[in-house]
């Protein structure tokens, strides 16, 4: 029963500038324009393309890759534990299948098919299980990087093929290979968010799925599909992780890259209640986590201390995105 | 087992009064509850109920007002003063341990110790007596959520007797009980109050209440404006206290005459839908270009009736035929694809998707169609959308967060998003709740002149005046039965209260519509 004191507050229209609201959407990109100035008057090189481009953007490229699958299950109100676990899998599976002899033709479409596999697996325990999103992905964060030693037999084998030397070192319309296909997911996912009805569904979804399933949207698919989506993305990057060792390395490929990934979303402003998503922001998040620990590392702070500062942003991301709420 | 120090009634609130945020919740409310007696407390949604409770029960602190116990003032400030003092309530969702076993449960914050260490076999026979108590003999050692709601609530009151609780509040303990349960759970009740325990019994079940009450306290918009006997309070007579309309002072507000039925079928029928665990029978007809309405108290399944025809909730019996078409709606899916749209009561948990923009809220419903070759047209959307704007009156910007609209906005938003899948048959489930007068008379002139233009449409008020003044015909609901209909030409505030009072005020007969079987199911 509702009583008066449940009876919510009428909203009053607020369209002042609100500067927790304001910080939260934008600290990130704050942040990492005062990074880019300090770099370019400190960072001996730092503007030089080869710098930018080869070095900078290359590496944070597959992490925003992968963030943005966990944007897009986090704004189900979501979160996927295995995307680093599956990296690894899925390279290991493709680098098997190379040395194996089995041409790359059908070796990498199989990479990003254990990738959706294991984001099915994921979104069905989810949605149709109701399984919590951390237990469910917890499964594959343990058993996936597990598969992954078990398919190589645990040995790190040196993959030396030309397809692996193109996906670490290929270059595509002047850019690395891992940034032109950051720049081609982002355009994918912008366009479909933005041309067919899967974006305002997703949004629906996270937003009030009570809500949108009495609308007739199919929450559980939409759900699913996120999931799907974050895995075939995981899967991808697995084979430039591949190319980036030259290597079948079930220990360290992709190790830690949810938490980066996750750590992007929150920097950027995302709520994890789901209900928002920002492709944008997310990888505006990753460059400057990533911009944040090159820096420090490159002007001699011990990398133990650059992670603690990671830490103090993730920390101040969050109180913004608390102050911002309790705005409304 | 009580130690009367004191002649008077055992609880006496006066004056009390509660704001949230500047918002009264309880302005005045008195309530008085004597030694070895069941006291009912009723009011509306919204009267202050559950505010005097927790109030009662430690949760919330009064603004002002006076609270005795035993003649005592007293001022609790946590449900463990409460329970100290011997006030313990049982929610009628049971608020104990489901994973814990039974004992554990009802020796909760006090264990038997025996040198630092819990002392199980203690605590299991403690237990047992308790429950013996209370002529229950069950498997103490069980985890509670195993066991039935009912048995659940017993462990409830097993364990505010251990505590020897001398007020008992139960909050709608029966809603969600089968009737022999409920009969145990008098039996239970009568033999607490023979040994000394008073009781405050809310419910919404008129015959419950005189069954097992002697008093009866009335709350409206939260002030008491009833403290009497049940004995000299006839069943209508309550109804109208609690409704705040007087038998003399009900204007008739109906229409002078019946809109035309603009097809001799029905674009909805139920007959005998029911669904656990609220509806049971409930059988109506909506014709295209009238206003069904449907009228009842809190509890009696009005909103379940919305939610079974929509295919929100699964359909255990009866049938329901959409423009002549069997064969029930099985997802909100398939309801909207057969035309039929549903405004839910509470906006903010099944309506609005707050950080979406009116735009995006507003055509939600209708994306599919929106959609050509898996693109959406977002030149048509804009159009739609404008066009609702202004034919609304809605006052915000299309891009705005719905969120930060009024209620009345939103109301108005959540409306547009079902009239835009041009509905032939529009469910409104208290369409007017919560919102400001002057928007209120909006979406009702609205209603109107949907039907007009040859929506059926089935609407859901708790607003006596509004589904008299809104209806061409009403069906009564009442413990999830549909005990009556009331045609226009007997349509009143007056009449219907009779019927949802006792549900026998209109013979069965006056069923006017032969294609749907009247159910006669007055509990007697």
């Amino acid at each position: 029963m509702t009583d008066l004191a449940t009876r919510p507050a009428e909203t009053s229209v607020l369209r002042k500038i609100d500067w927790p609201t304001f910080i939260r959407r934008y600290g990130a990109a704050i942040v990492l324009a005062l990074l880019v100035l300090f770099n370019i008057i400190f960072t001996e090189n730092f503007l030089d393309l080869r710098n930018i481009l080869f070095v900078q953007l290359r590496q944070a490229a597959p992490t925003a890759i992968v963030a943005l699958g966990m944007a897009l299950v986090i704004a189900t109100g979501g979160i996927d534990l295995s995307v680093g676990a599956v990296v690894a899998l899925s390279g290991q599976v493709t680098a098997v299948f190379l040395l194996d002899g089995v041409p790359p033709l059908v070796a990498l479409p199989i990479g990003i098919l254990v990738g959706v596999a294991a984001g099915l697996f994921n979104g069905t325990l989810v949605s149709r299980f109701g399984i919590q999103p951390m237990i469910a992905t917890l499964v594959l964060f343990t058993a996936g990087r597990g598969l992954a030693q078990v398919v190589t037999g645990g040995r790190i084998q040196t993959v030396n093929q030309p397809i692996v030397e193109f996906l670490g070192l290929g270059v595509v319309a002047g850019l690395p290979i891992s940034v032109f296909s950051l720049i081609v997911v982002t355009v994918a996912i912008m366009l479909v968010t933005r041309f067919t009805p899967a974006g305002t569904k997703l949004l629906a979804v996270g937003g009030n799925e009570r809500a949108a399933g009495l609308v007739g949207i199919r929450t559980k698919r939409v759900k699913t599909m996120a999931y799907v989506v974050a895995g075939g993305l995981a899967g991808f990057v697995g084979l430039l992780e591949l190319g980036r060792i030259q290597a079948s390395d079930a220990t360290n490929a992709g190790l830690n890259m949810e938490l980066d990934a996750i750590a992007a979303v929150a920097v950027a402003g995302t709520t994890l209640a789901g209900g928002t998503f920002s492709p944008g922001r997310t990888i505006v998040g990753v460059l400057m986590l990533r911009l944040l620990q090159n820096t420090l590392v490159a002007h001699g702070i011990p990398r133990e201390v650059a992670q603690i500062a990671q830490g103090l942003i993730i920390v101040a991301a969050i109180y913004l995105l608390r102050r911002s709420r309790d705005a409304r | 087992m009580t130690d009367v120090t004191h002649e008077g009634p055992l609880l006496e609130m006066r004056g009390v009064t509660k704001s949230f945020r500047g918002a009264r919740a309880l302005d005045d409310a008195t309530m008085t509850v004597g030694r070895n007696q069941i006291r009912a407390l009723i009011g509306q949604n919204g009267a202050g109920k559950s505010t005097l409770i927790k109030i009662l029960t430690g949760v919330y602190r009064r603004d002002g007002g006076e609270v005795r116990l035993d003649g005592n003032a007293v001022d609790f400030r946590s449900t463990a003063d409460a329970q100290k003092a011997g006030v313990v309530t049982i929610y009628q969702e049971v608020n104990l341990v489901p994973k814990l076993s039974v004992a554990e449960n009802i020796f909760l914050g006090r264990f038997p110790r025996r040198r630092g260490f819990v002392d199980w076999a203690t605590m299991r026979s403690g237990a047992r007596d308790a429950l013996a108590k209370l002529s229950l003999d069950i498997d103490v050692t069980r985890p509670l959520g195993s066991y039935r709601v009912a048995t659940q609530q017993m462990t409830a009151i097993a364990r505010a007797v251990s505590l020897e609780a001398r007020l008992l509040v139960l909050d709608e303990p029966t809603s969600s009980l089968a009737e022999r349960e409920v009969e145990t759970l008098f039996g239970v009740m009568r033999s607490l109050r023979d040994s000394g325990v008073s009781m405050v019994f809310v419910s919404h079940r008129m015959d419950e209440l005189y069954e097992i009450c002697e008093d009866v306290t009335v709350l409206r918009d939260g002030r008491t404006v009833a403290e009497e006997s049940l004995a000299t309070l006839n069943q209508y007579e309550l109804v109208s206290k609690m409704l705040g309309r007087a038998a003399e002072q009900v204007a008739s507000g109906a229409r002078t005459s019946a809109r035309p039925k603009q097809q001799a079928e029905p674009v909805l029928a139920v007959s005998g839908a029911a669904s656990a665990p609220r509806l049971r029978d409930a059988s109506l007809a909506v014709y295209a270009g009238q206003v069904q309405g449907v009228a009842g108290l809190l509890g009696s399944g009005r909103s379940e009736l919305l939610r079974s025809v929509f295919g929100a909730d699964p359909l255990d019996a009866g049938e329901i035929k959409v423009n002549g078409r069997t064969g029930s709606l099985r997802t909100p899916g398939e309801a909207i694809a057969a035309r039929v749209a549903f405004l839910t009561e509470d906006r903010r948990a099944e309506g609005i998707v707050p950080h979406l923009s009116v735009r995006d809220n507003l055509t939600l419903a209708l994306l599919p169609k929106l959609t050509k070759r898996g693109i959406v047209d977002r030149k048509r959307q804009r159009q739609i959308v404008t066009d609702y704007i202004a034919r609304l009156g809605i006052k915000a910007q299309a891009d705005q967060p719905i969120v930060e609209l009024s209620g009345g906005n939103q109301q108005k938003v959540l409306l547009a998003r079902w009239l835009a899948t041009e509905p032939a048959v529009l469910l409104l489930d208290e369409p007017t709740r919560g919102i400001d007068v002057s928007a209120k008379a909006e979406i009702l002139a609205l209603v109107d002149k949907l039907a007009a233009d040859g929506m059926g449409v089935l609407l859901v008020s708790s607003e006596l005046e509004e589904v008299v003044s809104a209806c061409d015909d009403v069906t009564v609901l009442r413990d999830g039965v549909s005990v009556a209909r009331v045609s226009l030409d007997r349509l009143s505030e007056e009449s219907l209260m009779a019927v949802m009072a006792s549900g026998e005020a209109v013979p069965p007969s006056e069923a006017s519509s032969p294609d749907v079987p009247q159910k006669d199911k007055a509990d007697d």
